[in-house]
């Protein structure tokens, strides 16, 4: 195995570790999460708009949402006791600490999603049959796009008086391609369409994971460093 | 003691760095020789803590190079890195992980062969071997600096910084810490620490610089008694 994904795994079971002993990130964002999909359920008025045409869009916002919500433990924990420093200080490549952080970050983000997804089903009685895998798919796409560039804005944000604030503000924006694409393959996902009508949403979110994922591990050294 | 051929371990060379608008650090040089331990104190806002994260590497000189046994810190990072060890204000350490858990991690990141036994044999020299399944937050102050310099020894550093490391140990803390520090420059380990408590420096240091305002007002081999150098602190800081 080479040594930056050795350390980089070090560094993700470390962060799961601390995260299953304080279940502070996951806890919150799962019930946020619920509490979306409850406000939204209840928001939403039956007679005028189908569930299957919301569905998607509130599929997505929800886990942008509760993602934000994991996104900011993942520098917050470093900051305990100015661990960041003990992690800047061994001899580790930065490129290995990003990977790292964005291991954990996925798996945060994954297993929120992997538990919000059965309750967006149970709330708004969406019959994914036959779309899960392509869900699955899709929702695995969008999110190393956005974990990715969350991951980047959780470390710069950190170091910011307000960081809880920062990390929405600055993160935002840069969710809007994937989450469009995202909001686009699933609806065409839940109505049953072809695959064809998908493709050129799905290298739209193919094409952002890997600007975002090259683009940020080169950056994350003058992010990190003082 | 020193180094014989007269090698440097640490070897900085006119460092400049501001803090905002204030210059912090103005031209500063620092070298270190193995076995040799530098005491550095001064008034608070001297630059001291600046000048530890700037010779660990966590913070970059404006100007200036810091060459740690002959290679660029910056250039040449994640290897010369190992060869650092810090103890600073703060532990280091993840209070959702045990203390074992830990130094375990620390270990790993280190690459050390066996990273669990390495852990367990630094709590244990560090006196910490019952409370190794503990938070550090469960800790008082002083064993926490215990766990924070058992942290910093693991790898066994070439080059140990350490900012105020006497702070909230007690007197059997504090004479264990002298003893394990001599022992190590003994060994050969460089040592830059920072510091209030001139007296526990006398008994560790080998070299004492005084910092004021970014520049040393002193830095010099250390000779005679604490006695008789206070006064000329006093001057040098008020000046």
């Amino acid at each position: 195995m080479p040594e930056w994904l050795r350390l980089a795994l070090v560094i993700a079971g470390k962060d799961l570790r601390a995260e299953l002993r304080s279940r502070t990130a996951i806890l919150s964002a799962v019930v946020f999460a619920a509490l979306v999909l409850v406000v939204f359920n209840f928001a939403r008025d039956p007679t005028a708009l189908a569930a299957v045409d919301l569905a998607p869009s509130v599929l997505w916002v929800t886990f942008a949402l509760a993602a934000m919500l994991a996104l900011n433990r993942a520098f917050t924990i470093e900051q305990e006791n100015a661990a960041l420093d003990g992690l800047l200080l061994a001899p580790v490549p930065r490129e290995a600490l990003f990977a790292g952080k964005l291991l954990a970050n996925l798996a945060f983000v994954g297993t929120v999603e992997a538990v919000t997804l059965p309750l967006f089903v149970l709330f708004f009685n969406v019959d994914l049959g036959a779309a899960l895998p392509g869900i699955i798919g899709v929702t695995a796409l969008a999110t190393v796009g956005f974990v990715t560039v969350g991951t980047i804005f959780s470390a710069m944000a950190v170091r910011t008086r307000f960081a809880e604030l920062m990390l929405p503000v600055l993160l935002l924006p840069f969710m809007v391609p994937p989450l469009i694409g995202a909001v686009q393959v699933t609806a065409r996902l839940l109505a049953g369409r072809p695959l064809s009508e998908m493709l050129g949403w799905l290298r739209l979110l193919a094409l952002y994971d890997l600007v975002f994922v090259i683009l940020c591990a080169l950056v994350f050294t003058a992010v990190v460093d003082e | 003691m020193p180094s014989s051929d007269g090698s440097r371990l640490l070897e900085a060379t006119g460092l400049w760095r501001a803090y905002g608008r204030r210059q912090v650090l103005r031209d500063l040089d620092l070298a270190v020789a193995a076995g040799e331990a530098v005491a550095v104190a001064g008034p608070n806002g001297a630059g001291k803590t600046m000048l530890l994260r700037v010779l660990a590497g966590l913070a970059r000189p404006d100007r200036g190079e810091v060459r740690l046994e002959g290679r660029p810190l910056r250039r040449d990072a994640p290897h010369v890195r190992r060869a650092v060890g810090l103890v600073s204000h703060q532990t280091l350490l993840y209070d959702d992980l045990t203390l074992h858990e830990n130094l375990t991690f620390a270990a790993r990141l280190y690459g050390l062969p066996t990273p669990a036994a390495a852990a367990r044999a630094a709590l244990d020299e560090a006196g910490l071997g019952p409370r190794a399944d503990e938070s550090p937050r469960r800790l008082s102050r002083g064993l926490a600096q215990r766990a924070a310099i058992a942290r910093a020894l693991l790898h066994r550093p070439r080059l140990l910084l350490l900012d105020e490391p006497f702070t909230a140990l007690d007197a059997a803390a504090s004479e264990r810490l002298r003893a394990e520090l001599g022992a190590r420059r003994q060994q050969g380990l460089g040592i830059v620490l920072v510091t209030h408590q001139l007296a526990e420096a006398w008994e560790v240091a080998t070299r004492i610089a005084v910092l004021v305002e970014g520049r040393w007002a002193c830095n010099e081999a250390l000779a005679g008694s604490l006695e008789g150098f206070l006064p000329r602190y006093q001057e040098l800081i008020r000046a």
